[in-house]
């Protein structure tokens, strides 16, 4: 269980570039610019082909597997960098590949690739990630879908250009591929902790085309277990960054900080929490990488360490933002400094693709209880 | 990797043909493993057998060199004998503290005289070895030991007390820090030695735990001779030997985290127990804590084999025993505790046949955040030694 030179490579120059071309300051500036996003940041990465790192070669991707994708995402946690790498290079674009046709692949895939087309999954109504109550529904219409429904909290939803709308009802779950400038389709978004926007999208008697279909109607459960093992395995990748960059702020901190003429890193009490805390990140990158590794190699237990991970780096990652904060004492509560940055970012990742009481509940059943 | 498909299949038919069926039981208890030593009374022929068997293959010691009687196997070689042993349910051939804290020890500091004199007995099992490092005044500041041996010529006359020694009263021999410089910092005047238990001036007297049994010892020196030979390493340098030895015995124990081959996992098992619902743990609350548990301990496995596949590659982070040693053994009294959830008011029983076992078991793994450096002393080593937080 370790990076091949290739991935470590990756590694070393994701960290590089981002620290360079998307600090917290860049994000800071955003947000007090009244933003949301970061189209540039976008335009630069794309330059680099990360939007392609796990589309396959055919598709004109870098075919560069999810470890690769979990490596960049962990250096995207580091500087809380914001793109919609994780929601339309990795997790849109796997939903397409495990079940578009090969003509919808083609279509999409490369446009996915270079960045100039970004996807989004549309899939929960509920807030909290329960895909077994959707109810938006896909009727047919001569050659043609009609779809109707309201999708919840989709993050950045509003600046995709495509929606992977996933519908319910008798037939069984089933997935359209809908621009997101289709005649009935209506958004309102909301400002979110982090300083994106979640769009909460209407879908109101929207007509599309059958090719719009990804896959057969009803037959999309597979993928989108696949889809939510993908998108577990990596938004726990992004979690470790920000956890291990949110410790390594606090431990210098312990190191600077004096009271009681002391450096506060002398005090027992917070230097235990710190080795612990210190544990637990281990703990976590072990769990990630496995995770990772089993989406590369696509194996049985795919499932159950996706949402292992996912449910180890929720927890961790509250734990490292909250003794971040608390271990700043009143800085820690301030806007100006940065901590608190990550501390929101970690609630929006926590959440996103099912929180831990999701994933613990799946692995739960999943390990036959 | 075709060798080693090679290698899989033979141990495979190998351990097929040589595994007694008794030994592919679960052990019930601690009273199933085998220590061996000059006493040891086989609990059965497959027992004796097994060892026998192992030992002969260099298996109890699979990674040691050959030369001492070791397995020579490579690190992929020994993960496949592992597994094939776990797929069979194969019990452990020996019990050792020579085989998971003096042996490497010895490997690293002896010399080879020395070597030749103790490895190939440790690998076989005859003699079986104790450890002596706490004092009553010296426990989690193992440095402040005063055992004191004193530079007679020929050999060093030993006198002082141990405490805590586990099987003092069952061993052989004893490998033990003593102090042979007052005069100097604590660390500084430290040695390494090693004795029979059967000397004259020796003696010891069990302690019993709240689990009930008797595992562990006082141990009384009285001028007891030990010949110079008998030192390991440089008089007075022996601090080194003896962290040395404590990173193996904390990964060791560290291990205890690990989810039992073989076993059910917990949640499954409180499934078993307290019925479902829709196939789900019809307890909400004891469902909950079941996944949580093996959230970490599947995470904690994967950590094992993350930090022992970096270490191969020279990527190793430092002190990665004392993670180890302090996650494993707070998961696995958490493990422990949720046995006895599962077990509920059936757990109580402290009878001493089987039925008492869980309880039994429960209580003694409460010793494992204590033995081998409490779990405050790994936080301490991880805050300051990885850390590098300010003492
Ligand atoms: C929202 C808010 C409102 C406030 N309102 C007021 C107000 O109205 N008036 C006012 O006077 N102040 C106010 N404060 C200040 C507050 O009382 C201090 O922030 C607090 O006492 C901590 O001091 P510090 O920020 O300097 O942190 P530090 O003392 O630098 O502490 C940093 C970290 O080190 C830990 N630490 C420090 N010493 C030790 C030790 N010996 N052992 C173990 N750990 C230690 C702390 O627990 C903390 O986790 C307010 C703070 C906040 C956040
Ligand atoms: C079942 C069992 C088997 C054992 N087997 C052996 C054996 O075979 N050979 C052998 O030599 N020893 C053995 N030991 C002894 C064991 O190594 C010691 O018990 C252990 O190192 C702790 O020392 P102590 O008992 O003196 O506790 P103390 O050191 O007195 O500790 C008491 C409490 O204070 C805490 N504490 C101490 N110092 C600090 C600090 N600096 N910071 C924060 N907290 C601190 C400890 O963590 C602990 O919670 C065994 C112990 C047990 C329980």
């Amino acid at each position: 269980m370790i990076l091949s030179e290739e991935q470590q490579l990756l590694k070393d120059s994701a960290r590089a570039f981002l620290s360079e071309s998307a600090p917290i300051s860049a994000l800071r500036a955003m947000r007090d610019a009244g933003e949301d996003h970061m189209p540039e940041l976008w335009t630069k990465m794309s330059e680099m082909g990360w939007p392609g790192i796990v589309i396959p070669d055919a598709y004109s991707g870098l075919e560069f597997g999810y470890v690769g994708a979990g490596v960049v995402l962990e250096e995207m946690g580091r500087t809380l960098a914001l793109s919609p790498f994780l929601s339309s290079a990795v997790v849109a674009a796997s939903l397409i590949n495990q079940l578009g046709s090969e003509q919808q692949k083609e279509k999409y895939l490369p446009g996915i690739a270079s960045g100039e087309l970004t996807a989004v999954l549309a899939a929960d109504e509920t807030g909290y990630f329960d895909l077994s109550s959707i109810e938006t529904t896909a009727s047919e219409s001569g050659d043609a879908y009609v779809l109707s429904g309201n999708k919840r909290g989709v993050i950045d939803g509003h600046n995709a250009d495509l929606l992977l709308v996933v519908t319910g009802g008798d037939a069984g779950m089933s997935v359209f591929a809908v621009e997101s400038g289709a005649e009935g389709v209506s958004c309102e978004t909301r400002l979110i902790v982090d300083s994106q926007r979640a769009a909460d999208i209407t879908f109101d008697s929207v007509t599309v085309s059958s090719d719009a279909l990804l896959g057969s109607l009803g037959g999309a459960s597979e993928a989108m277990e696949f889809t939510i093992d993908v998108a577990a395995a990596c938004s726990a990748a992004e979690m470790l960054g920000i956890s291990i960059e949110t410790f390594e702020r606090t431990v210098g901190y312990l190191k600077e900080r004096e009271q009681f003429g002391e450096k506060i890193g002398t005090f027992q009490g917070l230097q235990h929490r710190a080795a612990q805390l210190f544990a637990e990140i281990e703990v976590s990158k072990s769990a990630v990488l496995a995770a990772l590794q089993a989406l590369d190699a696509n194996s049985e237990k795919r499932s159950v360490l996706a949402s292992m991970a996912k449910a180890k780096c929720s927890k961790v990652v509250r734990n490292a933002t909250e003794e971040g904060v608390q271990m700043h004492g009143g800085i820690g509560m301030t806007d100006e400094f940065d901590i608190g940055f990550f501390m929101k970012r970690a609630a929006v990742c926590r959440q996103a693709y099912g929180d831990y009481h999701f994933h613990a509940d799946r692995f739960a059943s999943l390990r036959g209880y | 990797m075709e060798n080693l498909e090679t290698f899989r299949q033979d141990t495979r038919d190998w351990l097929e043909a040589n595994c007694p069926e008794d030994m592919r039981q679960p052990m019930r208890s601690d009273e199933d493993q085998c220590w061996g030593g000059r006493n040891w009374v086989f609990k059965s022929e497959g027992q004796k057998l097994w060892l026998e068997r192992m030992a002969a293959k260099g298996w109890t010691a699979p990674r040691w060199p050959t030369e001492y009687g070791g397995g020579g196997l490579s690190g992929p070689e020994a993960k496949i004998l592992g597994e094939e042993m776990a797929r069979i349910g194969a019990r452990r051939p020996l019990s050792s503290f020579g085989l998971d804290m003096l042996g490497p020890a010895l490997l690293l500091y002896a010399t080879e005289e020395q070597k030749q004199q103790y490895i190939p007995d440790i690998i076989k099992g005859k003699i079986r070895w104790c450890q002596g490092y706490s004092e009553p005044n010296a426990g989690s500041d193992l440095a402040s030991l005063r055992t004191k041996a004193e530079d007679m010529g020929d050999h060093y006359l030993i006198n002082g007390s141990k405490v805590w020694t586990s099987y003092a009263d069952k061993a052989d021999w004893i490998f033990c820090l003593v102090r042979t410089d007052f005069d100097c910092a604590k660390h500084e005047g430290i040695s390494f030695l090693l004795f029979d238990m059967t000397s004259e001036g020796v003696s010891t007297k069990p302690i019993k735990l709240i689990s009930g049994t008797s595992p562990f010892c006082e141990t009384f020196f009285d001028n007891v001779q030990v010949p110079k030979a008998q030192l390991v390493g440089t008089l007075n340098k022996g601090w080194e030997i003896a962290k040395y030895l404590l990173t193996h015995e904390r990964a060791m124990i560290g291990g205890f985290g690990l989810a039992g081959g073989g076993m059910k996992g917990m949640g499954q098992m409180a499934a078993a127990k307290r019925g479902t619902t829709d196939g789900r743990l019809r307890d909400a609350s004891l469902r909950a804590e079941a996944s949580s548990f093996e959230i970490d301990e599947m995470a904690f496995g994967l950590t094992i084999e993350r930090i022992t596949d970096e270490t191969k590659a020279g990527q190793g982070t430092g002190a990665s025993s004392s993670i180890l040693k302090m996650y494993g053994t707070e998961l696995n009294k958490l493990r422990q505790e949720l046995f006895m959830a599962i077990g509920a008011t059936d757990a109580l029983n402290f009878d001493t046949d089987s039925k008492g076992a869980l309880v039994r078991s429960w209580l003694r793994s409460k010793a494992n955040s204590i033995e081998g450096g409490t779990t405050e002393v790994q936080l301490n080593i991880i805050a300051k030694r990885i850390l590098g937080l300010p003492a």
